[in-house]
C-alpha cells in the first residue's frame, strides 16, 4: 500500500529461549489510530520497541516512515514521537520548562503553549513536573511525545494506571491528534480503550496477531450470535427451552439463548411468555462485547 | 540549531535542575565549604611541619579537590544513574539530540560549578584565613581544572555505569570515593598518612589530582605551578573512564 507508514513481514523476536514475537504481520495507513489489544506479556512492548528502533528483530522486514528503524538517524527521530511504558520526567522542571527542553532539540516543533492546552495542562504549566499526579505526569509524557511535531507517535499503554476520569482525558488527547492528522500506534490491555479510540485492532497473544479488524468487525463479531437471557421460575423453564430452537444454558435461575436469529427467537419467545402468562425477569439481548470476543481469542476463561 | 547552540541550550536546563535539587547542592557546595571551615578552624594556623605551609592553605586546595569531585564524578554518576533508570535517557535517545551534546550540556554543568567552588573556596580562604590568591599560577589551575573535569565527569560515566539502580547510586558513589579522600590527604593532612598508602594513592585519580592543585595553590611554588606529571595520571583515568563508558553505555533501565 502506498500510504502505509508502518509495514512489517514475518517479524520474529527472541530472548533466549522465549519466543516473544513469532512472525508479525502489520500495516498501518497514514492518519491511522492503530491498537496493539493483548494481555500482559503477549509481545506489545517488543513489538513497538522494535518499530521504535530500541530493540533489534531476529528476523522479517519493517519499515518506518519508509526506513528500518534498526538503523535510522536523526531525521527520522525527529519524525516520530514516543509515549515510553515507563518514563518520570525530570521533577525540578515545570510542566512549560520540560516542553521548552525537548523543543530545543528539533528544527521544527510546535507551539509549547499549544501542546500544553492539547493535552489539558494549561493550568499546571508553572507547576513542577514531581508535583503532578500520576496522569497530569502521563499528559506531560504525551505533551514531550508531541512537542516535535512528529507524523507517527507510539504510546506504549498511554493509561495504565489511570483512574477513570484520567483515562477519558487521556482518550481526548488521542482524539485531539486524530483532528490533527497524527497517525498513532498505541498498545492497551483496556479493550474499552481500544474500542473507543482505534481504527483497526490488532489482537496479541503469546507473539503472535491472532485477529486483526476494526473494533466492530474483530474476531467476525458481525456474524456472532446474540446472547437473549431472562429470569423465569424453575417450573417454567423448560417449558421456555420447548417453545425456541437454539443453544439454550442457564445457571442460578437464568436462562441464556445463544441464536444467530435473535428476531425470530425473540417473536417465538415472548409469544410462548405471552401465552403462558409467564414474566421474562430481566430480559436483555446482547450482541457478544469486544472483552468477550477477546477473552475468547486469548483463551482466557470468559466466566 | 548548531552544535554549540544545542550544548548551551542543554547546559541552561542542567544548571536549572542542578540548583533546584537540595542533594546537589548540599554535597557539591555546602558540604565542602562546611569542612573547610572545620578543618580549617580545627588546625589552625599551625604549620604542617614536611610541607612548610600552613593548614589553611592545605586545606583550600584540598577542599577545591573535593568539591571539584562532586561537582563532577559524584553528580555525574547520580544524575546519569537517575536519568536511566527513570526511563528520561532512552526518550531522550528518541528524540534528534545527538549524545555527545547532552553530556556535554552535563559536563559543562560541571564546568561551571568548579570553577564556582574554586572561586567561592579561595575567596573563604582569602578572607578567613589569609591564604594567598595564587595570581601566578592562574594558568596551571584553570589547566588542572579542565583536565579534571573531563577526567572525573567521564569517570562519572563510567561509574554510572555499574550502578543498578537510583537506590545503589549514593552508597556505591560514596564507597568509591570517601575512602579515596581519606588516603589521598584531602580530610587529614597527608603528613599524617602512612607512606605506603599515600602511593597507593598515587594510582587513584584523586591524589594527583589534590597535588596539582596544592602545586598551584604553594606559596613555595616557584614558576607556573604546572604539574604535569600528576595532570598525566588525571587524564590516563580520564580516557580510561571515556573508554568504559564507550563501551558499557546503555540507554535502557536495568530494572525489567
Amino acid at each position: 500500500m502506498s500510504d502505509a507508514v508502518i509495514s512489517v513481514r514475518g517479524l520474529r523476536k527472541s530472548y533466549g529461549e522465549v519466543e516473544a514475537l513469532r512472525g508479525i504481520d502489520l500495516e498501518v495507513r497514514q492518519g491511522e489510530i492503530f491498537a496493539f489489544l493483548g494481555p500482559n506479556g503477549a509481545g506489545k512492548t517488543t513489538a513497538i520497541s522494535v518499530l521504535e528502533g530500541y530493540l533489534e528483530r531476529d528476523a522479517g522486514t519493517v519499515e518506518v516512515l519508509g526506513e528500518d528503524p534498526a538503523g535510522a538517524g536523526r531525521d527520522w527521530r525527529a519524525r516520530v514521537g514516543f509515549v515510553l511504558q515507563e518514563c518520570r520526567m525530570e521533577p525540578l522542571l515545570t510542566v512549560r520548562e520540560t516542553l521548552e527542553m525537548y523543543a530545543g532539540y528539533y528544527r521544527r516543533h510546535r507551539s509549547v503553549s499549544e501542546t500544553i492546552e492539547l493535552v489539558g495542562l494549561g493550568e499546571k504549566a508553572d507547576e513542577r513536573a514531581g508535583k503532578l499526579s500520576g496522569g497530569q505526569q502521563r499528559r506531560l509524557d504525551v505533551a514531550v511525545a508531541l512537542i516535535g511535531d512528529a507524523e507517527l507517535l507510539f504510546l506504549d499503554e498511554p493509561t495504565t494506571g489511570f483512574d477513570p476520569s484520567a483515562r477519558r482525558a487521556a482518550w481526548q488527547v488521542v482524539e485531539g491528534l486524530r483532528e490533527i492528522g497524527k497517525t498513532v500506534l498505541l498498545t492497551t490491555h483496556y479493550m474499552d480503550e481500544a474500542q473507543a479510540l482505534a481504527d483497526r485492532v490488532a489482537v496479541i497473544a503469546a507473539g503472535e496477531i491472532i485477529a486483526a479488524g476494526t473494533p466492530d468487525d474483530l474476531g467476525g463479531r458481525r456474524e456472532a450470535e446474540t446472547v437473549i437471557s431472562f429470569r423465569v421460575p424453575d417450573a417454567a423453564a423448560a417449558g421456555a427451552r420447548a417453545a425456541v430452537g437454539g443453544d439454550w444454558s442457564g445457571s442460578n435461575g437464568r436462562l441464556e439463548l445463544r441464536t444467530g436469529e435473535p428476531t425470530r427467537a425473540l417473536n417465538e419467545l415472548t409469544a410462548w411468555a405471552i401465552a403462558n402468562g409467564v414474566d421474562l425477569g430481566a430480559l436483555e439481548v446482547a450482541r457478544p462485547s469486544l472483552e468477550d470476543v477477546y477473552l475468547e481469542l486469548t483463551g482466557t476463561d470468559a466466566s | 540549531m548548531s552544535a554549540a547552540a544545542l550544548v548551551a541550550h542543554q547546559f541552561r536546563f542542567e544548571q536549572k535542575v542542578f540548583w533546584r535539587s537540595p542533594a546537589a547542592v548540599f554535597f557539591t557546595v555546602m558540604f565542602p565549604v562546611i569542612f573547610l571551615l572545620l578543618f580549617a578552624g580545627l588546625f589552625g594556623n599551625g604549620e604542617i611541619e614536611p610541607l612548610g605551609i600552613d593548614a589553611a592553605n592545605y586545606y583550600v586546595p584540598a577542599i577545591i579537590t573535593l568539591a571539584v569531585v562532586s561537582a563532577t564524578l559524584v553528580n555525574v554518576a547520580m544524575r546519569m544513574v537517575e536519568m536511566r533508570e527513570s526511563g528520561r535517557l532512552k526518550r531522550m535517545h528518541g528524540t534528534p539530540l545527538p549524545t555527545w551534546a547532552y553530556v556535554a550540556g552535563r559536563i559543562c554543568n560541571a564546568f561551571v560549578v568548579s570553577v564556582l567552588m574554586v572561586v567561592i573556596v579561595t575567596l573563604i580562604g582569602r578572607v578567613l584565613y589569609g591564604v594567598e590568591v595564587p595570581t601566578t599560577t592562574i594558568p596551571a589551575l584553570v589547566v588542572t581544572l579542565v583536565v579534571g573535569t573531563f577526567a572525573f565527569c567521564s569517570l562519572g560515566l563510567a561509574l554510572s555505569m555499574a550502578i543498578p539502580s537510583e537506590q545503589a547510586a549514593p552508597p556505591i558513589t560514596n564507597f568509591v570515593v570517601l575512602p579515596l579522600y581519606f588516603i589521598s590527604g584531602v580530610f587529614a593532612p597527608e603528613t599524617e598518612i602512612p607512606d605506603g598508602v599515600l602511593t597507593v594513592a598515587s594510582v587513584f585519580p584523586i591524589r594527583p589530582f589534590f597535588q596539582a592543585f596544592l602545586t598551584a595553590y604553594d606559596p613555595l611554588t616557584q614558576g607556573a605551578g604546572f604539574d604535569w606529571g600528576h595532570l598525566a595520571v588525571v587524564a590516563a583515568w580520564g580516557i580510561a573512564g571515556i573508554l568504559l563508558a564507550v563501551r558499557f553505555f546503555r540507554w535502557s533501565p536495568r530494572h525489567g
